[in-house]
Protein backbone atom coordinates (compact mmCIF):
# COMPACT_ATOMS: atom_id res chain seq x y z
CA UNK A 1 0.00 0.00 0.00
CA UNK A 2 1.10 3.15 -0.63
CA UNK A 3 3.01 5.16 2.38
CA UNK A 4 3.66 8.16 0.53
CA UNK A 5 1.11 10.80 -0.72
CA UNK A 6 3.93 13.61 -2.19
CA UNK A 7 6.13 14.39 -5.13
CA UNK A 8 9.96 14.53 -5.16
CA UNK A 9 11.87 17.41 -6.04
CA UNK A 10 11.71 16.42 -9.90
CA UNK A 11 8.14 16.52 -9.69
CA UNK A 12 7.50 19.39 -8.37
CA UNK A 13 8.17 21.21 -11.70
CA UNK A 14 4.84 20.13 -13.34
CA UNK A 15 2.78 21.59 -10.21
CA UNK A 16 3.78 25.36 -11.17
CA UNK A 17 2.15 25.09 -14.63
CA UNK A 18 -2.08 24.93 -15.10
CA UNK A 19 -3.97 22.01 -14.14
CA UNK A 20 -3.90 19.94 -16.74
CA UNK A 21 -4.96 16.08 -17.71
CA UNK A 22 -3.19 13.09 -16.45
CA UNK A 23 -0.26 12.02 -18.25
CA UNK A 24 -0.48 8.25 -19.55
CA UNK A 25 0.71 5.63 -16.80
CA UNK A 26 2.44 2.44 -17.15
CA UNK A 27 -0.56 0.21 -18.86
CA UNK A 28 -0.79 -3.19 -17.48
CA UNK A 29 -2.74 -6.16 -19.21
CA UNK A 30 -4.76 -6.38 -16.09
CA UNK A 31 -7.02 -3.40 -16.66
CA UNK A 32 -11.04 -4.64 -16.99
CA UNK A 33 -13.41 -3.08 -19.04
CA UNK A 34 -14.08 -0.13 -21.27
CA UNK A 35 -14.96 2.72 -19.06
CA UNK A 36 -16.36 5.19 -21.38
CA UNK A 37 -19.69 3.66 -23.02
CA UNK A 38 -19.03 6.31 -25.92
CA UNK A 39 -15.96 5.19 -26.72
CA UNK A 40 -15.83 3.46 -30.13
CA UNK A 41 -12.21 2.36 -30.67
CA UNK A 42 -10.82 -0.75 -28.86
CA UNK A 43 -7.75 1.30 -27.32
CA UNK A 44 -8.90 2.76 -23.93
CA UNK A 45 -8.44 6.87 -23.99
CA UNK A 46 -5.40 7.27 -21.26
CA UNK A 47 -5.48 11.15 -22.48
CA UNK A 48 -8.65 12.65 -23.37
CA UNK A 49 -8.76 15.70 -25.45
CA UNK A 50 -10.70 18.31 -25.49
CA UNK A 51 -12.55 17.31 -28.01
CA UNK A 52 -13.40 13.57 -26.41
CA UNK A 53 -14.22 15.74 -23.57
CA UNK A 54 -17.78 16.83 -23.18
CA UNK A 55 -18.26 19.66 -21.49
CA UNK A 56 -20.95 19.69 -18.75
CA UNK A 57 -21.23 22.83 -17.31
CA UNK A 58 -23.54 23.74 -14.44
CA UNK A 59 -24.61 26.97 -12.42
CA UNK A 60 -22.25 26.05 -8.81
CA UNK A 61 -25.43 25.49 -6.13
CA UNK A 62 -25.05 27.68 -2.97
CA UNK A 63 -22.66 26.06 -0.48
CA UNK A 64 -20.56 24.66 -3.59
CA UNK A 65 -17.40 25.58 -5.19
CA UNK A 66 -17.73 28.85 -7.55
CA UNK A 67 -15.77 26.53 -9.86
CA UNK A 68 -17.65 24.99 -12.26
CA UNK A 69 -17.19 21.09 -12.71
CA UNK A 70 -16.02 19.82 -15.94
CA UNK A 71 -16.69 16.09 -16.13
CA UNK A 72 -16.25 13.11 -18.64
CA UNK A 73 -18.88 11.78 -21.03
CA UNK A 74 -20.65 9.36 -19.21
CA UNK A 75 -20.74 10.17 -15.58
CA UNK A 76 -23.88 12.29 -14.22
CA UNK A 77 -23.51 14.63 -12.47
CA UNK A 78 -26.01 14.54 -9.76
CA UNK A 79 -24.43 10.96 -8.86
CA UNK A 80 -21.35 11.59 -8.23
CA UNK A 81 -19.71 10.92 -4.89
CA UNK A 82 -19.08 13.43 -2.45
CA UNK A 83 -16.23 11.32 -1.03
CA UNK A 84 -14.18 9.07 -2.65
CA UNK A 85 -11.63 6.76 -0.35
CA UNK A 86 -8.87 4.65 -1.83
CA UNK A 87 -6.54 2.25 -0.56
CA UNK A 88 -3.43 2.73 -2.60
CA UNK A 89 -2.20 -1.03 -2.89
CA UNK A 90 0.43 -2.51 -5.16
CA UNK A 91 3.50 0.04 -5.16
CA UNK A 92 5.98 -3.06 -4.15
CA UNK A 93 4.21 -5.77 -6.21
CA UNK A 94 4.28 -3.49 -9.31
CA UNK A 95 8.31 -2.41 -8.70
CA UNK A 96 8.69 -6.48 -8.36
CA UNK A 97 7.80 -6.90 -11.31
CA UNK A 98 9.78 -4.54 -13.02
CA UNK A 99 12.73 -5.55 -11.26
CA UNK A 100 12.87 -1.95 -10.05
CA UNK A 101 13.63 -0.95 -6.35
CA UNK A 102 10.57 -0.75 -3.53
CA UNK A 103 10.99 2.95 -3.13
CA UNK A 104 10.42 3.37 -6.98
CA UNK A 105 7.55 1.52 -6.45
CA UNK A 106 6.42 4.18 -4.40
CA UNK A 107 7.48 7.21 -6.42
CA UNK A 108 5.19 5.87 -9.41
CA UNK A 109 2.32 5.46 -6.92
CA UNK A 110 2.73 9.20 -5.64
CA UNK A 111 2.26 10.26 -9.36
CA UNK A 112 -0.65 8.29 -9.21
CA UNK A 113 -2.29 9.57 -6.02
CA UNK A 114 -1.24 13.41 -7.51
CA UNK A 115 -3.08 12.06 -10.32
CA UNK A 116 -6.30 11.45 -8.75
CA UNK A 117 -6.30 14.53 -6.57
CA UNK A 118 -6.06 16.73 -9.26
CA UNK A 119 -9.24 14.67 -10.81
CA UNK A 120 -10.79 14.93 -8.20
CA UNK A 121 -10.78 18.89 -8.18
CA UNK A 122 -11.77 19.03 -11.70
CA UNK A 123 -14.55 16.57 -11.29
CA UNK A 124 -16.20 18.17 -8.24
CA UNK A 125 -15.05 15.42 -5.56
CA UNK A 126 -15.67 17.28 -2.49
CA UNK A 127 -13.38 14.64 0.10
CA UNK A 128 -10.63 12.42 -1.00
CA UNK A 129 -9.06 9.95 1.79
CA UNK A 130 -6.22 7.98 1.12
CA UNK A 131 -4.82 4.91 3.39
CA UNK A 132 -1.05 6.03 3.30
CA UNK A 133 0.34 3.89 6.10
CA UNK A 134 -1.88 1.19 8.47
CA UNK A 135 -1.03 0.52 11.74
CA UNK A 136 0.16 -2.61 10.51
CA UNK A 137 2.77 -1.41 8.10
CA UNK A 138 4.95 -0.63 11.00
CA UNK A 139 6.13 -4.07 11.24
CA UNK A 140 8.08 -3.41 7.90
CA UNK A 141 11.99 -3.54 7.85
CA UNK A 142 13.17 -0.32 9.44
CA UNK A 143 14.65 0.73 6.43
CA UNK A 144 11.77 1.18 4.13
CA UNK A 145 9.72 2.73 6.97
CA UNK A 146 12.68 5.48 7.36
CA UNK A 147 12.51 6.10 3.71
CA UNK A 148 9.03 6.21 3.80
CA UNK A 149 8.67 8.74 6.81
CA UNK A 150 11.98 11.12 5.06
CA UNK A 151 9.87 10.84 2.05
CA UNK A 152 6.49 12.23 3.62
CA UNK A 153 8.62 15.11 5.54
CA UNK A 154 10.09 16.21 2.05
CA UNK A 155 6.80 15.70 0.51
CA UNK A 156 4.78 18.23 2.75
CA UNK A 157 7.49 20.77 2.45
CA UNK A 158 7.58 20.73 -1.17
CA UNK A 159 4.05 20.52 -1.68
CA UNK A 160 2.46 22.58 1.18
CA UNK A 161 2.93 25.40 -1.61
CA UNK A 162 0.61 23.93 -4.28
CA UNK A 163 -2.20 23.03 -2.13
CA UNK A 164 -2.40 26.48 -0.91
CA UNK A 165 -2.60 27.58 -4.40
CA UNK A 166 -4.93 24.75 -5.77
CA UNK A 167 -7.13 25.13 -2.52
CA UNK A 168 -6.84 22.35 -1.33
CA UNK A 169 -7.20 21.51 2.93
CA UNK A 170 -5.12 18.94 3.93
CA UNK A 171 -5.93 17.04 7.09
CA UNK A 172 -4.04 14.04 8.43
CA UNK A 173 -5.72 11.21 10.79
CA UNK A 174 -4.24 8.38 12.64
CA UNK A 175 -2.05 7.47 15.46
CA UNK A 176 0.63 10.41 15.80
CA UNK A 177 2.58 9.17 18.63
CA UNK A 178 5.19 7.06 16.68
CA UNK A 179 5.65 9.53 13.80
CA UNK A 180 9.21 11.12 14.09
CA UNK A 181 8.66 14.77 15.70
CA UNK A 182 9.83 16.67 12.91
CA UNK A 183 7.28 15.53 11.07
CA UNK A 184 4.32 16.06 13.41
CA UNK A 185 4.98 19.82 13.31
CA UNK A 186 5.23 19.53 9.47
CA UNK A 187 1.22 17.72 9.58
CA UNK A 188 0.19 20.54 12.20
CA UNK A 189 1.67 23.39 10.43
CA UNK A 190 0.02 21.93 6.80
CA UNK A 191 -3.40 21.79 8.40
CA UNK A 192 -3.53 25.22 10.23
CA UNK A 193 -2.23 26.68 6.80
CA UNK A 194 -4.65 25.00 4.63
CA UNK A 195 -7.75 24.54 7.27
CA UNK A 196 -9.61 27.65 4.92
CA UNK A 197 -9.33 25.77 1.99
CA UNK A 198 -12.34 24.34 0.14
CA UNK A 199 -11.85 23.35 -3.39
CA UNK A 200 -10.98 19.84 -2.01
CA UNK A 201 -10.51 18.18 1.15
CA UNK A 202 -7.68 15.60 1.09
CA UNK A 203 -7.75 13.20 4.27
CA UNK A 204 -4.36 11.07 4.33
CA UNK A 205 -4.23 8.08 6.78
CA UNK A 206 -1.36 7.96 8.45
CA UNK A 207 -0.69 5.43 11.23
CA UNK A 208 -4.14 4.95 11.39
CA UNK A 209 -6.96 1.70 11.60
CA UNK A 210 -10.04 1.63 11.89
CA UNK A 211 -10.45 0.02 15.24
CA UNK A 212 -7.44 2.03 16.79
CA UNK A 213 -10.24 5.44 15.30
CA UNK A 214 -13.33 3.50 17.35
CA UNK A 215 -10.94 2.99 20.78
CA UNK A 216 -9.83 6.03 20.74
CA UNK A 217 -13.50 7.36 20.37
CA UNK A 218 -14.40 5.29 23.15
CA UNK A 219 -11.42 6.64 25.33
CA UNK A 220 -12.65 10.34 25.00
CA UNK A 221 -16.36 9.42 25.58
CA UNK A 222 -14.40 7.46 28.71
CA UNK A 223 -13.45 10.69 29.96
CA UNK A 224 -16.00 13.11 29.59
CA UNK A 225 -18.14 10.29 31.44
CA UNK A 226 -15.29 10.98 33.76
CA UNK A 227 -15.90 14.26 34.16
CA UNK A 228 -19.66 13.78 34.40
CA UNK A 229 -19.90 15.68 30.70
CA UNK A 230 -22.32 12.95 30.20
CA UNK A 231 -23.78 10.23 31.13
CA UNK A 232 -23.21 6.45 29.68
CA UNK A 233 -26.82 6.27 28.64
CA UNK A 234 -26.21 8.91 26.70
CA UNK A 235 -23.63 7.75 24.53
CA UNK A 236 -25.18 7.05 21.01
CA UNK A 237 -24.27 6.79 17.39
CA UNK A 238 -23.80 10.13 16.68
CA UNK A 239 -21.57 11.06 19.77
CA UNK A 240 -19.28 8.44 18.12
CA UNK A 241 -19.58 10.23 14.79
CA UNK A 242 -18.03 12.91 16.55
CA UNK A 243 -15.81 12.04 18.52
CA UNK A 244 -14.10 9.51 15.64
CA UNK A 245 -11.07 11.58 13.27
CA UNK A 246 -13.22 12.13 10.70
CA UNK A 247 -14.94 14.41 12.68
CA UNK A 248 -12.50 16.66 10.94
CA UNK A 249 -14.90 16.77 7.81
CA UNK A 250 -18.05 17.77 6.99
CA UNK A 251 -18.94 14.17 4.78
CA UNK A 252 -17.48 11.32 7.25
CA UNK A 253 -18.88 8.66 5.36
CA UNK A 254 -17.04 7.66 2.13
CA UNK A 255 -19.60 7.01 -0.77
CA UNK A 256 -17.43 4.86 -2.83
CA UNK A 257 -13.89 2.78 -2.00
CA UNK A 258 -11.65 2.46 -4.21
CA UNK A 259 -9.12 -0.61 -3.80
CA UNK A 260 -6.72 -1.85 -6.14
CA UNK A 261 -4.05 -4.74 -6.82
CA UNK A 262 -7.51 -6.76 -6.15
CA UNK A 263 -6.75 -7.49 -2.97
CA UNK A 264 -10.81 -8.45 -1.54
CA UNK A 265 -10.35 -7.07 1.62
CA UNK A 266 -10.63 -3.75 3.93
CA UNK A 267 -7.53 -3.87 5.88
CA UNK A 268 -8.69 -2.43 8.82
CA UNK A 269 -9.53 0.87 6.45
CA UNK A 270 -12.17 3.15 7.84
CA UNK A 271 -14.41 0.95 9.69
CA UNK A 272 -17.10 2.46 11.16
CA UNK A 273 -17.38 4.76 8.16
CA UNK A 274 -17.54 2.29 5.79
CA UNK A 275 -21.58 1.27 7.18
CA UNK A 276 -22.81 1.86 3.60
CA UNK A 277 -19.58 2.78 1.14
CA UNK A 278 -19.99 1.28 -2.03
CA UNK A 279 -16.96 -1.05 -2.91
CA UNK A 280 -14.98 -1.28 -6.21
CA UNK A 281 -12.40 -3.25 -6.34
CA UNK A 282 -9.82 -3.21 -9.29
CA UNK A 283 -7.00 -5.55 -10.79
CA UNK A 284 -4.74 -2.80 -11.44
CA UNK A 285 -2.00 -2.15 -9.40
CA UNK A 286 -2.04 1.63 -7.76
CA UNK A 287 0.97 2.98 -9.78
CA UNK A 288 -1.14 1.86 -12.93
CA UNK A 289 -4.42 3.46 -11.51
CA UNK A 290 -5.23 6.37 -13.93
CA UNK A 291 -8.20 8.86 -14.98
CA UNK A 292 -9.34 5.63 -17.02
CA UNK A 293 -9.43 3.75 -13.53
CA UNK A 294 -11.25 6.15 -12.41
CA UNK A 295 -13.55 6.50 -14.94
CA UNK A 296 -14.43 2.93 -14.60
CA UNK A 297 -15.07 3.03 -10.66
CA UNK A 298 -17.52 6.41 -10.80
CA UNK A 299 -19.50 4.86 -13.69
CA UNK A 300 -20.23 1.48 -12.07
CA UNK A 301 -20.70 3.86 -8.84
CA UNK A 302 -23.32 5.23 -10.63
CA UNK A 303 -24.89 2.47 -11.53
CA UNK A 304 -25.42 1.27 -8.44
CA UNK A 305 -29.24 1.29 -6.31
CA UNK A 306 -28.00 2.47 -2.95
CA UNK A 307 -31.11 1.28 -0.90
CA UNK A 308 -29.33 1.79 3.46
CA UNK A 309 -31.68 -1.01 4.28
CA UNK A 310 -34.74 0.57 3.19
CA UNK A 311 -37.39 -0.22 0.37
CA UNK A 312 -36.85 -0.85 -3.22
CA UNK A 313 -35.89 -4.08 -5.27
CA UNK B 1 -45.06 -47.52 -10.65
CA UNK B 2 -44.29 -44.44 -12.52
CA UNK B 3 -43.75 -42.22 -9.21
CA UNK B 4 -41.57 -45.46 -7.84
CA UNK B 5 -39.55 -44.60 -10.88
CA UNK B 6 -39.28 -41.59 -10.37
CA UNK B 7 -38.83 -41.20 -6.63
CA UNK B 8 -36.19 -43.60 -6.82
CA UNK B 9 -34.40 -41.39 -9.84
CA UNK B 10 -34.54 -38.47 -7.58
CA UNK B 11 -33.02 -40.95 -4.87
CA UNK B 12 -29.70 -41.62 -7.01
CA UNK B 13 -29.31 -37.96 -8.00
CA UNK B 14 -29.51 -36.82 -4.44
CA UNK B 15 -27.21 -39.76 -3.96
CA UNK B 16 -24.69 -39.01 -7.04
CA UNK B 17 -24.69 -35.27 -5.84
CA UNK B 18 -24.00 -35.82 -2.53
CA UNK B 19 -20.85 -38.44 -3.97
CA UNK B 20 -19.84 -35.51 -5.61
CA UNK B 21 -20.38 -32.76 -3.49
CA UNK B 22 -17.98 -35.13 -0.70
CA UNK B 23 -15.22 -35.80 -2.88
CA UNK B 24 -14.98 -32.14 -4.31
CA UNK B 25 -14.92 -31.27 -0.28
CA UNK B 26 -11.86 -33.93 -0.09
CA UNK B 27 -10.19 -32.27 -2.44
CA UNK B 28 -10.54 -28.75 -1.01
CA UNK B 29 -9.91 -30.22 2.43
CA UNK B 30 -6.34 -30.64 1.33
CA UNK B 31 -5.43 -27.27 1.70
CA UNK B 32 -6.93 -24.95 4.79
CA UNK B 33 -10.30 -24.69 5.50
CA UNK B 34 -12.06 -21.34 6.96
CA UNK B 35 -13.57 -21.55 9.96
CA UNK B 36 -16.02 -19.25 9.87
CA UNK B 37 -18.24 -18.10 7.15
CA UNK B 38 -20.66 -15.05 7.14
CA UNK B 39 -23.63 -14.71 4.74
CA UNK B 40 -25.27 -11.78 3.59
CA UNK B 41 -28.77 -13.17 2.12
CA UNK B 42 -29.29 -10.57 -0.15
CA UNK B 43 -31.83 -10.86 -3.29
CA UNK B 44 -35.02 -12.68 -2.08
CA UNK B 45 -37.02 -9.95 -2.92
CA UNK B 46 -35.78 -9.80 -6.12
CA UNK B 47 -35.68 -13.23 -6.60
CA UNK B 48 -39.85 -13.08 -6.09
CA UNK B 49 -40.12 -10.22 -8.58
CA UNK B 50 -38.07 -12.59 -11.14
CA UNK B 51 -40.16 -15.43 -10.99
CA UNK B 52 -43.32 -13.38 -10.68
CA UNK B 53 -43.68 -15.16 -7.03
CA UNK B 54 -45.20 -13.78 -3.93
CA UNK B 55 -42.77 -12.57 -1.63
CA UNK B 56 -43.44 -14.67 0.81
CA UNK B 57 -42.26 -17.44 -1.51
CA UNK B 58 -39.41 -15.60 -2.33
CA UNK B 59 -38.02 -15.79 1.63
CA UNK B 60 -39.07 -19.29 1.81
CA UNK B 61 -36.87 -20.18 -1.37
CA UNK B 62 -33.85 -18.43 0.87
CA UNK B 63 -34.54 -20.62 3.42
CA UNK B 64 -34.31 -23.82 1.63
CA UNK B 65 -30.81 -22.67 0.25
CA UNK B 66 -29.83 -21.06 3.57
CA UNK B 67 -30.39 -24.81 4.67
CA UNK B 68 -28.10 -26.36 1.60
CA UNK B 69 -25.77 -23.56 2.33
CA UNK B 70 -25.47 -24.57 6.24
CA UNK B 71 -25.51 -28.55 5.76
CA UNK B 72 -22.54 -27.84 2.63
CA UNK B 73 -20.79 -25.68 5.16
CA UNK B 74 -21.13 -28.62 7.96
CA UNK B 75 -20.53 -31.11 5.21
CA UNK B 76 -16.98 -29.05 4.80
CA UNK B 77 -15.58 -28.85 8.35
CA UNK B 78 -16.84 -25.20 9.11
CA UNK B 79 -17.21 -24.46 12.43
CA UNK B 80 -19.12 -21.39 12.61
CA UNK B 81 -21.83 -19.86 10.40
CA UNK B 82 -23.09 -16.42 10.71
CA UNK B 83 -25.75 -15.31 8.76
CA UNK B 84 -27.43 -11.58 8.24
CA UNK B 85 -31.25 -12.39 9.08
CA UNK B 86 -32.96 -8.82 9.62
CA UNK B 87 -30.97 -5.21 10.06
CA UNK B 88 -32.21 -2.28 12.28
CA UNK B 89 -32.47 -0.65 8.97
CA UNK B 90 -34.95 -3.05 7.92
CA UNK B 91 -37.25 -1.58 9.85
CA UNK B 92 -37.97 1.20 7.55
CA UNK B 93 -39.28 -1.53 5.19
CA UNK B 94 -42.84 -1.51 4.54
CA UNK B 95 -44.63 -3.01 7.82
CA UNK B 96 -46.88 -6.24 5.58
CA UNK B 97 -43.00 -6.83 4.45
CA UNK B 98 -41.09 -6.69 7.74
CA UNK B 99 -44.38 -8.84 9.13
CA UNK B 100 -43.05 -11.32 6.41
CA UNK B 101 -40.12 -12.07 7.63
CA UNK B 102 -40.75 -12.15 11.41
CA UNK B 103 -43.47 -14.67 10.58
CA UNK B 104 -41.05 -16.45 8.73
CA UNK B 105 -38.15 -16.56 11.25
CA UNK B 106 -41.23 -17.37 14.01
CA UNK B 107 -41.54 -20.63 12.07
CA UNK B 108 -37.50 -21.57 12.09
CA UNK B 109 -36.79 -20.44 15.82
CA UNK B 110 -40.19 -22.59 16.58
CA UNK B 111 -37.95 -25.53 14.58
CA UNK B 112 -35.26 -25.03 16.46
CA UNK B 113 -37.54 -25.70 19.41
CA UNK B 114 -38.65 -29.39 18.49
CA UNK B 115 -35.49 -31.08 20.40
CA UNK B 116 -35.35 -34.05 18.99
CA UNK B 117 -36.40 -33.79 15.83
CA UNK B 118 -35.03 -30.39 14.71
CA UNK B 119 -32.18 -29.60 12.25
CA UNK B 120 -29.72 -28.05 14.44
CA UNK B 121 -30.44 -30.32 17.05
CA UNK B 122 -29.72 -33.37 14.87
CA UNK B 123 -26.50 -31.79 13.37
CA UNK B 124 -25.72 -30.48 16.96
CA UNK B 125 -25.41 -26.90 15.90
CA UNK B 126 -25.65 -24.14 18.64
CA UNK B 127 -27.31 -21.29 18.26
CA UNK B 128 -26.80 -17.72 18.89
CA UNK B 129 -29.10 -14.69 18.13
CA UNK B 130 -27.07 -11.81 17.98
CA UNK B 131 -28.41 -8.23 17.76
CA UNK B 132 -30.29 -5.74 20.06
CA UNK B 133 -33.12 -8.22 20.63
CA UNK B 134 -34.95 -5.73 22.51
CA UNK B 135 -36.57 -3.86 19.27
CA UNK B 136 -38.21 -7.10 17.97
CA UNK B 137 -41.83 -8.36 19.60
CA UNK B 138 -42.04 -9.94 23.19
CA UNK B 139 -43.11 -13.39 21.20
CA UNK B 140 -40.06 -13.31 19.09
CA UNK B 141 -37.06 -12.48 21.66
CA UNK B 142 -38.84 -14.85 24.42
CA UNK B 143 -38.73 -17.63 21.60
CA UNK B 144 -35.05 -16.75 20.25
CA UNK B 145 -33.68 -16.80 24.14
CA UNK B 146 -35.70 -20.25 24.66
CA UNK B 147 -33.68 -21.39 20.94
CA UNK B 148 -30.50 -20.60 22.52
CA UNK B 149 -31.11 -22.21 26.08
CA UNK B 150 -32.55 -25.62 23.92
CA UNK B 151 -29.34 -25.28 21.67
CA UNK B 152 -26.56 -24.33 24.74
CA UNK B 153 -25.54 -28.10 24.97
CA UNK B 154 -24.69 -28.51 21.13
CA UNK B 155 -21.26 -28.46 20.19
CA UNK B 156 -20.54 -29.77 16.35
CA UNK B 157 -20.87 -26.21 14.90
CA UNK B 158 -22.33 -22.87 15.53
CA UNK B 159 -24.94 -20.81 14.04
CA UNK B 160 -25.20 -16.59 14.55
CA UNK B 161 -28.27 -15.33 13.64
CA UNK B 162 -27.67 -11.52 13.09
CA UNK B 163 -31.45 -10.09 14.26
CA UNK B 164 -32.10 -6.82 14.65
CA UNK B 165 -28.31 -6.03 14.24
CA UNK B 166 -26.56 -3.44 12.75
CA UNK B 167 -22.19 -3.03 13.28
CA UNK B 168 -23.13 0.68 14.58
CA UNK B 169 -25.35 -0.65 17.16
CA UNK B 170 -23.17 -3.42 18.00
CA UNK B 171 -20.05 -1.10 18.54
CA UNK B 172 -22.55 1.96 20.50
CA UNK B 173 -23.31 -0.46 22.46
CA UNK B 174 -19.81 -2.13 23.31
CA UNK B 175 -18.58 1.19 23.82
CA UNK B 176 -21.32 2.06 26.41
CA UNK B 177 -20.29 -0.81 28.35
CA UNK B 178 -16.89 -0.25 28.36
CA UNK B 179 -17.48 3.00 29.65
CA UNK B 180 -19.43 1.57 32.42
CA UNK B 181 -16.60 -1.01 33.44
CA UNK B 182 -14.20 2.08 33.29
CA UNK B 183 -16.56 4.47 35.07
CA UNK B 184 -17.06 1.36 37.75
CA UNK B 185 -13.14 0.09 38.08
CA UNK B 186 -12.33 4.36 38.34
CA UNK B 187 -14.64 5.07 41.36
CA UNK B 188 -14.85 1.23 42.72
CA UNK B 189 -10.91 2.09 44.11
CA UNK B 190 -9.94 2.93 47.41
CA UNK B 191 -9.76 6.83 47.78
CA UNK B 192 -6.89 8.48 48.65
CA UNK B 193 -4.62 11.88 48.35
CA UNK B 194 -3.56 11.57 45.02
CA UNK B 195 -2.85 15.17 42.85
CA UNK B 196 -5.31 16.38 39.86
CA UNK B 197 -2.75 15.74 37.71
CA UNK B 198 -1.88 11.61 38.49
CA UNK B 199 -5.47 11.46 38.80
CA UNK B 200 -5.70 11.87 34.99
CA UNK B 201 -3.19 9.57 34.67
CA UNK B 202 -4.54 6.89 36.74
CA UNK B 203 -8.01 6.72 34.80
CA UNK B 204 -8.71 3.40 33.42
CA UNK B 205 -7.64 3.23 29.48
CA UNK B 206 -9.57 1.44 27.65
CA UNK B 207 -7.85 -0.83 24.95
CA UNK B 208 -8.94 -2.51 22.23
CA UNK B 209 -9.25 -5.70 24.12
CA UNK B 210 -11.77 -3.94 26.34
CA UNK B 211 -14.21 -3.00 23.42
CA UNK B 212 -13.51 -6.22 21.25
CA UNK B 213 -14.88 -8.00 24.63
CA UNK B 214 -18.14 -6.25 24.61
CA UNK B 215 -19.29 -7.10 21.05
CA UNK B 216 -22.19 -8.89 20.81
CA UNK B 217 -20.20 -11.18 18.04
CA UNK B 218 -17.95 -11.79 21.13
CA UNK B 219 -18.92 -15.48 20.96
CA UNK B 220 -17.24 -16.63 17.97
CA UNK B 221 -13.58 -15.40 16.12
CA UNK B 222 -13.58 -13.42 13.16
CA UNK B 223 -15.50 -14.79 10.13
CA UNK B 224 -12.44 -16.14 7.37
CA UNK B 225 -15.27 -15.17 4.77
CA UNK B 226 -18.22 -12.40 4.13
CA UNK B 227 -20.14 -13.33 1.01
CA UNK B 228 -22.96 -11.62 -0.16
CA UNK B 229 -25.44 -12.51 -2.97
CA UNK B 230 -27.00 -10.84 -5.66
CA UNK B 231 -23.77 -8.53 -6.36
CA UNK B 232 -23.79 -5.66 -4.09
CA UNK B 233 -20.58 -4.69 -3.35
CA UNK B 234 -21.15 -3.03 0.44
CA UNK B 235 -21.04 -4.19 3.95
CA UNK B 236 -25.09 -2.49 5.00
CA UNK B 237 -23.74 -2.03 8.33
CA UNK B 238 -22.93 -5.80 9.07
CA UNK B 239 -19.51 -7.51 11.17
CA UNK B 240 -17.48 -3.97 10.23
CA UNK B 241 -15.71 -4.82 13.52
CA UNK B 242 -15.01 -8.41 12.59
CA UNK B 243 -14.22 -8.10 9.02
CA UNK B 244 -11.10 -5.67 8.74
CA UNK B 245 -8.90 -8.53 7.30
CA UNK B 246 -11.83 -11.12 6.37
CA UNK B 247 -11.89 -12.26 2.05
CA UNK B 248 -15.12 -10.46 0.77
CA UNK B 249 -16.64 -12.09 -2.21
CA UNK B 250 -19.57 -10.53 -4.24
CA UNK B 251 -21.10 -13.56 -6.56
CA UNK B 252 -23.98 -11.76 -8.98
CA UNK B 253 -26.14 -14.83 -8.06
CA UNK B 254 -29.32 -13.43 -6.09
CA UNK B 255 -29.54 -15.60 -2.84
CA UNK B 256 -31.76 -18.55 -3.39
CA UNK B 257 -29.51 -18.79 -6.17
CA UNK B 258 -26.75 -19.54 -4.52
CA UNK B 259 -25.14 -22.72 -4.33
CA UNK B 260 -22.08 -25.48 -4.22
CA UNK B 261 -19.68 -23.53 -7.19
CA UNK B 262 -20.34 -20.14 -4.88
CA UNK B 263 -19.16 -21.82 -1.93
CA UNK B 264 -16.47 -23.96 -3.65
CA UNK B 265 -14.66 -20.71 -5.33
CA UNK B 266 -15.14 -18.70 -2.09
CA UNK B 267 -12.82 -21.33 -0.46
CA UNK B 268 -10.66 -21.66 -3.06
CA UNK B 269 -10.03 -17.69 -3.05
CA UNK B 270 -9.73 -18.43 0.98
CA UNK B 271 -6.87 -20.93 0.33
CA UNK B 272 -5.00 -18.64 -2.67
CA UNK B 273 -4.43 -15.76 -0.02
CA UNK B 274 -4.19 -17.45 3.30
CA UNK B 275 -0.20 -18.01 3.73
CA UNK B 276 0.12 -14.42 3.11
CA UNK B 277 -2.26 -13.48 5.29
CA UNK B 278 -0.85 -15.65 8.22
CA UNK B 279 2.36 -14.07 7.81
CA UNK B 280 1.22 -10.79 7.96
CA UNK B 281 -1.03 -11.92 11.31
CA UNK B 282 2.29 -13.16 12.78
CA UNK B 283 4.86 -10.30 11.66
CA UNK B 284 1.85 -7.83 13.73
Amino acid sequence: MLSLQFPLLQIINTLSSKPKLLSPNLHNAHLSSRINPHETTSKLPLRATAQDVAVNRTVAGAGSSAEEAVLPDGLRRELMPKHVAVIMDGNRRWAKVRGLPVRAGYEAGLRSLRGLVELCCKWGIRVLTVFAFSCDNWSRPKVEIDFLMSLFEKGVEEDLESFVREEIRISVIGDFSKLPKTLQELISDAEETTKNNSQLQLIVAVSYSGKYDIVQACQSIALKVKNSLIEPKDIDESLIEQELETNCTEFPYPDLLIRTSGELRVSNFLLWQLSYTELFFLQSLWPDFGEAEFLEALCSFQQRQRRYGGHGL
Amino acid sequence: MEEDTVANAIQLFGNVSSFIRKFIFRILSVGPIPNHIAFIMDGNRRYAKKWNLDLRVGYKAGILALICMLKYCMELGLKYITIYAFSIDNFKRRPEEIQNVMDTMRDIIEGMLKEESSIVNQHGVRVYFIGNLRLLSEALRAAAEKAMNVTAKNDKAVLLVCLAYTSSNEITHAVQESCNDANRACHGGEKSEIKEEEEEEQYPIIKLVDVERQMYMAVAPDPDILIRSSGETRLSNFLLWQTTSCLLYFPKALWPELGLRHLVWAVLNFQRRHSYLEKKKKQS
